[in-house]
């Protein structure tokens, strides 16, 4: 009986980030457009933009291979299997223990390696400026995401998501100078693995100033769809991080009963409505950096996390 | 009784090695070797798995030969057994290789004799257990791979490499000497046996780790004593690179145990500052080093030294632990870098044997001059691409399991109590995951431009697939390689017997845990369950799959690539090796490689090309070894002088140095 | 002392830290300029919430003098006298911001040794605070070196200031005469500095301490 309930709580939560994820990316465009003083597409635009895309045929260079289709149907399922272990209304999800925080970020690495890839496979020069400029940016986001995780799994003393998760919503843990650090070092991920403004441009046609969607150009059609999917779900997934971990007001318990899990998710959407309107306001106060500007932003990214980190390593209290 | 079946198995090796040279290069004694090798590894691998996953007691042997009053004594106990594992598997992966791969060796008079030979050393390096027998079998191992890296003698580089590698070896012998030396006393106490009841004195367990890491550390490649690696693993034959790199190394990572955590007693705390201090320098530099390379038998040698880098991570973790007593942590953190040793020999091998079918199909090495590999060679594409995941440290596969384990060691030392350990473990955690992302970025420029892509030269486009023999090696290893990430529970138990015997605790029991995951330390504080998450993947991609292909649409069209909408159908124009690292070259090649760019362009009308220039300084080379070489060649001409004195020049030399020594036999008794 | 109270303390402490490293990273005067209002603005809460904590009256006018003339007047009138000498607001690096980052986390471990094993009979929250103001003392010298342009090395020499305040107020305070001088010590400084930098400026028409060096006179 506990075993049905926590697996549906599982798929529920796995539905849900899946359902979101397009919704929130129209929310997050839709309020810039709205500081820009323009109207905006509708908030349901991408689904409506992701249906069209799945019925259209594919069009694929005649120097792509096996791999060129293959690799959209892996990002998205290695992006949606991490999603649906960060928790958004509930902690202490049935299967967070067969993947923590770090394997988390492994499985987003996988999904990079492969669009890099991808990038590479049609022989263009463009794929090339894509997966050239991305690896670069992974060499530096993916350690100071990893020092990030040391940081909080010092102090929750575990790396379960939804064991940490758990330890910051509770009131044992007070303010601390290494998660304020790794907070702020966090959010500089965040929005470079996101390829946000400063770091990329998600909505570019320029490719001075493309990171991801020069990976991604020669994708058409339902394989265009899965990727703009993934991409969603890898924003979503970094909001509801950041939100379960720095703002975990609201977040249901696992031994919790039904009215606590509907506070969770009116908690959760509103956090994630929060979430969309701070990224709108940061993307249009900020100019996008020159791409080699952008190591010295992930490394300042990475020295905070390593400060965090040895704060902990020195003394416990920190 | 496994012990036997083991040496007779080395002896009928060296056996072998003469038949091979009486009957010189023939297409069917290739054949014969390369069979009888692999049958002989494959009965060596399954006794010694059986004797390690049986937990049995050590099995000794003394053997009438050598030194008189010493013999040679062979001891096979739980770590001798695993790291005979690891080489047994490596041969039986290089020995079905070379069954296919053989028929292209054009000296195979050259490689032949010493292939067996080579294996043979090996085994016995692991077995040895007392120091002569050790050495014999170190400088046998070495002077065979020399010889097999030696065999393509026409190619000058080929020549530097064996020099190179030559004084190298020479320099690790004489340093495991010495430590062998300072461990045996005074009183020649040469047997292990003798070493491990004798504690040394903390002046000798110093310069014994010193030593060892000089001796050991250099046939491992660690910085800055690496230089041989990339130029002797490269110049021998695919399936030699193989062995070299995946093995042989290992078999350096077994001597370095064997000294430090057996017969060297208690560490001292400041012993594991230094490995950890090389290590994480070793991972960062070995990475980098490959990504500057295009070729792809120079880039996987670099990046064997940053897999090494990582394997001495875990090994001076374990140190610490262990100095402080914390056993459990210990064994945690030595279990990890065993896990390592294991998954590192299976994926390099793989690579390296990819790496050799794409040679033999294109005749070139140079990344850049290949491309669009994958539409020509489908199954080596996909086993080379398993390999480059593996190595990735990517999910489901086994490289993230051993760097996990490795990261929760990490995460154990803030109960150590040293303040430099405190300083020193968040760097070398800071750096592990540096190399771990740039790895990733490696092996995506390594696959992407030799695989993906257009074909770059005639040779790429005229590619073929590689026999039958070779893939069934590389599928094999591959195969292991998802084995070993699904299921890292069995292969942790398999060894819990040496970290017992060494560290004198294990990890927890693996083999009960619920959905077959790991959980290293406690439940409450990690867990992974390789299994679940490749299932779910798979699950959730299919899912996907059906569901779109049902509802929406499946139908696909060919046409040329858009690219913006100015197509190139030139090859020329896609991204190369070289502008695939510039980012990272700018990045971090600026900095530790004084990495410069330059380019020149012809006045508009000139029809010359325009040339890009790379310039790029290596400084273990600059700041190290140049300078010592010039020393070294500037006091060898000063000394030169002593060649031509007059005869009562000579004279009065002798006549000093036996006025000196009566001096010191009067002075000193 | 609840545990809240000790938390806060660090966070600001902290946080000024992070200022530091933050002043490290700017490329032009105007943003640093700013960012060092931020550090005094910092610094005033954090020795205004000293004063909570210990309950002296005294640090509250130390917190007003660190706001009203640091954050305030301070980048105000160098703002002015950028615009008036009309000097290049491009900061000329030495050392890279990387290599400058990582010199700076040596510096913060370095000041974490160093306090914590020579303060071993102070209090936990004197400990620590003492161990991040030697850090923000010796990243503010760190900028000091690193920087060639002279407004940029008076940025410096203030937050290193800065951190002699924060280490004040941990070790239980100081009497304000003493806080007084050394507030108008500081003022005479930067005025003596700024006629400096103007007769700099018009002698040499540059501000830039290497084009400078070569009038010192000695060969190098």
């Amino acid at each position: 009986m506990v075993l049905i309930r926590d697996l549906a709580i599982q798929g529920a939560q796995m539905l849900l980030v899946l359902l979101l994820a397009p919704l929130f990316t129209g929310f997050v465009r839709k309020a810039k457009a709205r500081l820009l003083r323009r109207q905006g597409p509708p908030l349901i635009q991408p689904y409506r933009d992701l249906l069209r895309l799945t019925r259209k045929d594919v069009v694929l260079a005649e120097s792509a291979s096996w791999l060129f289709r293959v690799v959209p149907y892996l990002v998205f399922a290695a992006t949606w299997v991490a999603a649906s272990l960060v928790p958004t209304f509930r902690t202490g999800l049935l299967f967070s223990w067969s993947a923590d925080l770090i394997a988390i970020i492994a499985l987003l690495g996988s999904a990079r390696f492969f669009l890099a890839l991808a990038g590479l496979d049609v022989g263009t020069s463009f794929g090339g400026i894509g997966s050239s400029r991305e690896v670069m940016l992974a060499s530096l986001a993916e350690p100071a995401m990893i020092m990030v995780v040391f940081t909080l799994a010092l102090v929750a003393g575990s790396t379960q998501l939804s064991t940490i998760a758990a330890f910051m919503s509770s009131s044992g843990v007070g303010l601390r100078a290494s998660l304020a650090l790794a907070l702020v070092a966090l959010i500089m991920v965040a929005i470079a693995e996101n390829s946000r403004i400063p770091i990329d441009n998600p909505a570019t046609h320029l490719e001075l100033t493309m990171v991801h969607e020069a990976m991604v150009l020669e994708y058409s059609g339902r394989h265009l769809a899965l990727i703009e999917l993934a991409a969603s779900l890898k924003l979503i997934l970094y909001v509801s991080l950041i939100a379960c971990l720095f703002a975990p007001w609201g977040i249901a318990s696992s031994a919790a009963a039904v009215p606590a899990l509907a506070v969770g998710i009116g908690a959760y959407v509103g956090k994630l409505a929060i979430g969309s309107l701070l990224l709108a306001l940061f993307e249009t106060s900020i100019a996008k950096m020159r791409v080699f500007r952008v190591p010295e932003f992930l490394g300042a990214a990475l020295m905070l996390g390593l400060l965090a980190t040895l704060l902990l390593f020195v003394s416990g209290s920190f | 009784m496994t012990l036997t079946i083991v040496l007779v198995g080395a002896a009928f090796l060296l056996a072998l090695a003469p038949l091979a040279v009486a009957t010189g290069g023939a297409q069917a004694s290739s054949r014969l070797i390369y069979g009888a090798s692999l049958i002989v590894s494959a009965a060596s691998l399954v006794a010694s798995l059986a004797h390690l996953l049986a937990a049995a007691p050590p099995e000794t042997v003394a053997l009438p030969l050598g030194i008189p009053w010493l013999g040679a004594h062979f001891r096979l106990d739980a770590l001798s057994a695993f790291f005979l594992v690891v080489v047994d598997l490596g041969a039986l992966g290089a020995s079905l290789f070379a069954l296919g791969y053989g028929k292209h060796e054009t000296a195979p008079g050259r490689v032949l004799p010493f292939y067996p030979a080579f294996l043979a050393a090996m085994t016995c390096v692991v077995l040895a257990d007392d120091a002569f027998t050790f050495l014999l079998s170190w400088e046998f191992m070495s002077l065979t791979s020399w010889a097999l890296v030696m065999s393509h003698h026409r190619v000058p580089e080929n020549v530097h490499a064996g020099f190179v590698y030559l004084v190298m070896a020479s320099f690790g012998t004489l340093c495991l000497l010495l430590a062998f030396g300072l461990l045996a006393g005074p009183d020649g106490h040469y047997a292990f046996a003798q070493m491990r009841a004798v504690h040394p004195s903390a002046a000798i367990g110093a310069l014994t780790l010193l030593l060892a890491l000089l001796g050991a550390g250099s046939k491992a490649g660690i910085v800055p004593l690496h230089v041989w690696l990339p130029l002797a693993h490269p110049a021998a034959p695919s399936q030699v690179s193989g062995l070299m790199s995946g093995v042989m190394t290992k078999v350096a990572v077994y001597g370095f145990v064997r000294i430090v955590f057996d017969l060297a007693g208690p560490p001292a705390w400041w012993w594991s500052v230094v490995v950890l201090a090389l290590a994480g320098v070793t991972t960062v530099m070995g990475v980098l080093y490959a990504l500057m390379q295009h070729d792809l038998k120079r880039l996987l040698a670099y990046h064997t030294v940053e897999n090494i880098g990582i394997i001495f991570v875990g090994l001076g973790l374990a140190l610490a632990f262990r100095a402080y007593s914390m056993p459990f942590a210990a064994a945690l953190a030595f279990t990890a870098a065993l896990l390592h040793v294991f998954n590192h020999s299976l994926f390099k091998s793989l690579l390296f044997f990819g790496a050799g079918a794409v040679l033999t199909a294109t005749g070139e090495r140079d990344m850049e001059h290949l491309g669009g590999l994958i539409h020509r060679m489908p199954q080596t594409a996909f086993v080379f691409l398993v390999g480059c995941a593996a190595i990735s440290a990517l999910p489901p596969l086994n490289g993230f399991v051993s760097e996990w384990l490795t990261f929760q060691a990490i995460l154990l030392s803030p109960q150590l109590p040293s303040w430099g350990l405190k300083l020193l473990v968040p760097a070398v955690g800071a750096l592990l995951a540096l190399s771990a992302a740039l790895a990733a970025a490696c092996f995506v420029k390594a696959y992407g431009i030799t695989f993906l892509g257009r074909p770059r030269t005639p040779a790429a486009e005229a590619a073929t697939e590689t026999d039958s023999w070779s893939l069934a090696a590389m599928m094999l290893l591959a195969a292991l390689c998802l084995l070993a990430g699904i299921l890292p529970g069995l292969f942790i138990d398999a060894l819990a017997p040496v970290s017992s015997v060494l560290i004198g605790a294990r990890m927890p029991a693996q083999s009960g845990m619920q959905w077959l995951s790991i959980i290293p330390i406690a439940a409450s504080r990690s867990s992974y369950d390789g299994l679940l998450v490749f299932l779910f993947m798979v699950a959730s991609g299919t899912l996907a799959a059906a569901t779109i292909h049902r509802f929406a649409s499946n139908r696909l069209r060919r046409a040329p690539a858009w690219d913006c909408g100015y197509p190139d159908s030139s090859p020329a124009t896609q991204y190369s090796a070289t502008s695939f690292a510039q980012p990272i070259r700018r990045v971090f090649g600026s900095v530790v490689f004084q990495a410069r760019e330059s380019a020149g362009m012809p006045p508009p009308g000139n029809t010359q090309p325009a040339w890009l220039k790379v310039e790029l300084h290596d400084p273990v080379w600059d700041y190290l070894y140049a300078p010592l070489a010039a020393g070294i060649g500037g006091a060898a001409d000063r000394l030169n002088r002593l060649q031509f004195l007059t005869i009562r020049q000579f004279l009065t030399l002798v006549f000093g140095a036996l006025v000196i020594l009566l001096l010191v036999v009067a002075v000193w008794s | 002392m609840s545990q809240i109270d000790f938390d806060v303390a660090h966070v600001l402490a902290g946080s000024l830290v992070l200022i530091s490293f933050l002043e490290l990273y700017q490329d032009r005067l105007y943003s640093l300029l700013n960012v060092y209002a931020a550090h005094a603005l910092v610094l005033a809460a954090s020795v205004a919430w000293q004063a909570f904590m210990q309950d002296a009256p005294h640090l509250y006018v130390t917190a007003m003098i660190a706001l009203v003339f640091k954050a305030i007047i301070i980048p105000v009138a160098l703002h002015r006298m950028i615009v008036k000498l009309g000097i290049h607001r491009e900061i000329e690096k030495v050392v890279g911001v990387g290599m400058a980052m990582l010199a700076g986390m040596g510096l913060v471990a370095l000041s974490m040794v160093v306090m914590l094993r020579v303060t071993q009979q102070a209090g936990p929250l004197a400990q620590e605070d003492l161990a991040f103001a030697l850090s923000v003392v010796l990243l503010g010298l760190l900028m000091m070196v690193t920087r060639r342009n002279a407004v940029s090395q008076v940025v410096g020499f203030m937050s290193l200031e800065n951190g002699l305040v924060l280490a004040a107020t941990g070790a239980r305070g100081m009497p304000l005469v003493v806080e007084i001088s050394v507030a108008f010590s500081i003022l005479i400084a930067f005025i003596v500095i700024g006629i400096f930098l103007f007769r700099i400026r018009e002698r040499f028409d540059t501000v830039d301490v290497q084009v400078m060096d070569t009038y010192r006179g000695e060969r190098r």
